[in-house]
């Protein structure tokens, strides 16, 4: 008899995928500025780094934070005993204005319909042993966030078809690519229960724009089926005008007295925007009530500590301090996004272009040495053991076409960034003959160069 | 083909069905609790919970520790260069210091008489996470867990509810002290098998809730040898591991392996800090497994309820202070001992007998000879009787599964002195007027 749990000996947990891989070699080398300056420069991992300063200036100020206040009363014992799955009601209240600020007040929580989970990996999971059977499925737009085979599949039996994106038109979802991943998934026999996007993209660092609501709106309302909206790079646009949460796009529509409004939810978290993902923040906000209800009774099995529930209601009660620093945070990011955009830009390595995210998504096809993911691979290997920079290569986030990678910008400091920047300029120069894509450069770099920053 | 999508099946089976069993009878003396919530002086006649297993008697030991050691916390003054890094770190790995203080800890609570592995603790939300986590583990959708009753009844949510998994009781009764045996272990396995169940393992709680006992070294012989010959699991939840409050003393399956041979990928240990430290909301679970396939699969698995690295860093700090801890674990015990002491001879002064327990938070209370008739309808009246007259939540038997009516767990250890007191009262008050109504009815037989 087999000892273990299928789940326990499948591979479904996606860990042996190159994305987690190149993490392990990182491990085994790690840069570090003094004691391993040539170690492995670890580029693979969505951090917010750059605002710690911010918050811990704010708890230098705030004493009251800690579980003894500063006029010495304690409020631990309350806290050590507070399990109640319905959240500490300060902190809902402080989050979901948090939430409404990020998104320019366009759209106001409730905090009755927010459920916290232990971060929006578990805020994923919960949402998929809600709306779906095992078997059934959801179709998520590629290039997609490698975790998601994980958190979306793993212990819920839920499947998923992707919606393929090409960057002919620069990875936006259109209506063809939707009806195509549903016929699939028809062809599969697999009854499709919702769409889930992620909005900004994560690899892309895009928004999703008029347009893909339209598309991804009618598609659900047509077919009867739930949208999720994973918004945890909300905090991280740099330009907050440019983001539309799809609570605010179906409200735009006129659409919340009709039926679509019961069937979107959305998933946040405070790892990216406010940097804790230590912490375990996560929350699904959603107007289904029933879903509410099941969802809330799920958390029970990821609860968020009660000390950090009481740290960040304090945090994100002093909404100067929130005002302040969603702006300055967004200003470093941009700042640091541009410094690696232009730095690839320099030495003919473009980027798709992006307003968001905590990474590039990087056009690295002209490096290739053949159109096809062994050659992805190859050089994937070269970068992370020759060059020394862990990078996510497209094909774990599930990219259709081979040679764009993921590379990250805020999980470092300035002088190792620009480290990173020089040590692929040498790998890039030394590397530029035989490569197939050599002589068309040209042509393609002005041809993409409607699509990509410069 | 198109598949319809009627309304009615927007969301999932597992959202909509009743298996969260929070519908249950169970929690109607919660809400009673909830709606008319007792207070020494704004609510005088309200409702006592006795319903709740949790264990505040210690916390000024932990509050005064605290102020000593203001680095704990990454929020002082003291603390505040550690915030970025433990603000960061997300590694299902868990803090080593905190793994390291934990395995320290489970060994210092079995009297040094067994040391744990750090490398073998597995993070979970809280042990609701992690019997849920190591249930996922073990067995498919359809398989089985045989457990004794009776038992703690969120088992029936944790342990079934998304994992598909079943339950299969092993009856255990009161006429020898709900003991587990061989024979009831054997029974039930058998009747699994004839409905051709695939049964993966048994779990047991160890020390026992609701019964206050811990398991017995014969009895974890019996099973070691049991789960051994049938290659099956052996999952114990030792979360009340820590609550001893007289002997005998406690014996962990970590200790029995060590004296019985068994195939040790077979063992499995849930732990928490909820009842032992009295901090169910600081969301420490763990699972500790002798099998390595198992702490690497849980690990993965933990990214689904991984401890807050704040509360790691915390908990590390404070896990580490021997002489804290010797301390915190040897006054808790003594102040345990003198509540269930307290409340017990309070019991027997009406004749109310409490099996003969020494731990946990909650004594397994008597009440057979007060039931009409020995159903669990006389049992579910007796229990409205209580919740609303007497204006006690206590838990009735049949919802942890026992097959005896009659039974009911209470809990003495999260209240004051003053409310247990009160609570003892207006038991006294309850008994002496059964009494009296039964002797007036006896009277009148009499008469008749």
């Amino acid at each position: 008899m087999e000892m273990l749990s299928k789940k326990a000996t499948c591979k479904s947990h996606g860990q042996d995928s190159s994305y987690f891989l190149g993490w392990q070699e990182y491990e085994k080398n790690p840069f570090n500025e003094d004691r391993n300056p040539l170690g492995i420069i670890q580029m693979g991992l969505a951090e917010n780094q750059l605002s710690f300063d911010l918050l811990e200036s704010w708890l230098a100020r705030n004493p009251d934070a800690t579980m003894f206040g500063s006029n010495g009363g304690s409020i631990f014992k309350e806290l050590a005993l507070f399990q109640d799955y319905h959240g500490l009601q300060t902190f809902k209240t402080e989050l979901v204005e948090f939430m409404a600020e990020i998104r320019r007040n366009k759209v106001r929580f409730d905090p009755q319909k927010l459920v916290l989970t232990a971060g929006a990996t578990s805020a994923n999971e919960t949402l998929m042993f809600c709306l779906a059977e095992p078997g059934e499925a959801f179709l998520i737009p590629t290039p997609y966030y490698p975790g998601f085979d994980r958190d979306l599949k793993w212990r819920t039996g839920v499947k998923i078809v992707p919606i393929h994106c090409s960057s002919l038109n620069g990875f936006r979802i259109t209506k063809a690519a939707l009806d195509e991943a549903y016929d699939e998934a028809l062809k599969l026999n697999l009854r499709v229960k919702g769409v889930f996007i992620t909005n900004p993209s994560n690899p892309l660092g895009t928004t999703m724009n008029q347009d893909e609501f339209n598309h991804v709106i009618s598609f659900a309302v047509s077919k009867n089926i739930h949208i999720v909206s994973d918004e945890i790079y909300a905090g991280t646009v740099f330009d907050s005008s440019k983001f539309t949460s799809i609570i605010e796009a179906i409200m735009d529509r006129n659409l919340e007295k009709t039926d679509i409004w019961s069937r979107i939810h959305v998933v946040s978290s405070l790892s990216k925007d406010l940097g804790l993902p230590g912490f375990r923040i996560g929350m699904i906000y959603s107007n289904n009530e029933t879903l509410i209800a099941a969802a809330t009774k799920m958390s029970s099995f990821g609860l968020v500590s009660s000390q950090t529930q009481y740290l960040l209601s304090k945090l994100l009660g002093d909404k100067k301090f929130t005002r302040h620093y969603i702006q300055e945070n967004q200003r470093r990011l941009k700042k640091r996004q541009q410094v690696l955009v232009s730095g690839l830009q320099s030495y003919g390595i473009p980027c798709l272009k992006s307003n968001a995210g905590l990474f590039c998504w990087v056009d690295m096809r002209n490096l290739l040495s053949s159109n096809a993911f062994e050659a992805e691979m190859e050089l994937w290997k070269k970068i992370l053991y020759e060059v020394g920079l862990n990078i996510s290569p497209g094909s774990s986030c599930h990219c259709t076409e081979p040679g764009w990678f993921r590379v990250c910008f805020a999980n470092m400091s300035q002088e190792t960034l620009n480290l990173s920047i020089h040590r692929l300029q040498a790998f890039v120069t030394s590397n530029g003959d035989g490569n197939y894509q050599n002589q068309k450069l040209s042509t393609r770099i002005s041809r993409r160069n409607s699509l990509v920053v410069s | 083909m198109e598949f319809e999508n009627p309304s009615c099946q927007l969301l999932s089976k597992i959202a909509t069905n009743e298996q969260h069993g929070e519908n249950s009878p169970y929690f109607d003396g919660w809400k009673a609790y909830d709606n008319d919530p007792y207070h020494p002086t704004q609510n005088p006649n309200g409702v006592i919970q006795m319903g709740l297993a949790e264990n505040p008697l210690s916390f000024d030991l932990v509050e005064e520790w605290i102020r000593k050691h203001p680095s704990a916390s990454i929020c002082t003054s003291e603390g505040l260069q550690k915030f970025r890094d433990i603000a960061i770190f997300q590694d299902y790995h868990g803090l080593t210091e905190f793994r390291n203080a934990v395995a320290r800890f489970l060994g210092k609570v079995r009297g040094g008489r067994v040391t744990f592995d750090p490398a073998r603790i597995v993070l979970a939300g809280g042990a609701t996470g992690a019997s849920e986590l190591i249930t996922f583990c073990l067995a498919d959708p359809g398989d089985a867990f045989l457990v004794p009753t009776p038992y703690y009844p969120a088992f029936d949510r944790d342990l079934k509810w998304r994992t598909g998994v079943q339950l299969i009781p092993v009856i255990c009764e009161s006429s020898n002290n709900f003991k587990i045996t061989k024979e009831a272990l054997e029974e039930a396995f058998e009747n699994a098998k004839k409905s051709s169940i695939k049964v993966k393992g048994v779990i047991i709680a160890n020390p026992s809730n609701p019964l206050g006992t811990t398991v017995e070294r014969e009895t974890q012989i019996t099973l070691v040898n049991f789960i051994n010959e049938k290659q099956i699991h052996l999952v114990c939840d030792e979360i009340y591991s820590a609550t001893i409050f007289s002997r005998p003393n406690f014996s962990s399956i970590a200790e029995i392996i060590e004296e019985v041979e068994c195939n040790r990928d077979l063992i499995h240990i849930i732990y928490s800090l909820s009842k032992d430290m009295g901090f169910p909301g600081f969301r420490v679970g763990i699972v500790y497994s002798y099998n390595d396939a198992v702490v690497n699969c849980g690990r993965k698995m933990s990214s689904f309820g991984l401890v807050s690295s704040q509360t790691q860093h915390f908990l590390a700090s404070m896990l580490s202070d021997d002489e804290f801890i010797d301390h915190f674990l040897k006054t808790s015990s003594m102040r345990l001992a003198k509540r269930h002491q307290t409340f017990t001879s309070g019991l027997e002064e009406v004749e109310i007998k409490c099996l003969n327990s020494n731990a946990g938070l909650f004594c397994w209370m008597d009440l057979r000879p007060l039931l009409k008739e020995p159903t669990f309808e006389a049992e579910m009246v007796l229990w409205r009787l209580i919740i609303h007259n007497v204006k006690l939540n206590v838990s009735p038997g049949f919802s942890f599964h026992c097959v005896e009516p009659g039974w009911f767990r209470v809990c003495f250890a999260n209240m004051d002195d003053e409310t247990l007191e009160i609570a003892l009262k207006r038991i006294r008050i309850f008994i002496q007027a059964t009494e009296k109504k039964s002797d007036v009815t006896a009277k009148k037989r009499k008469q008749w």
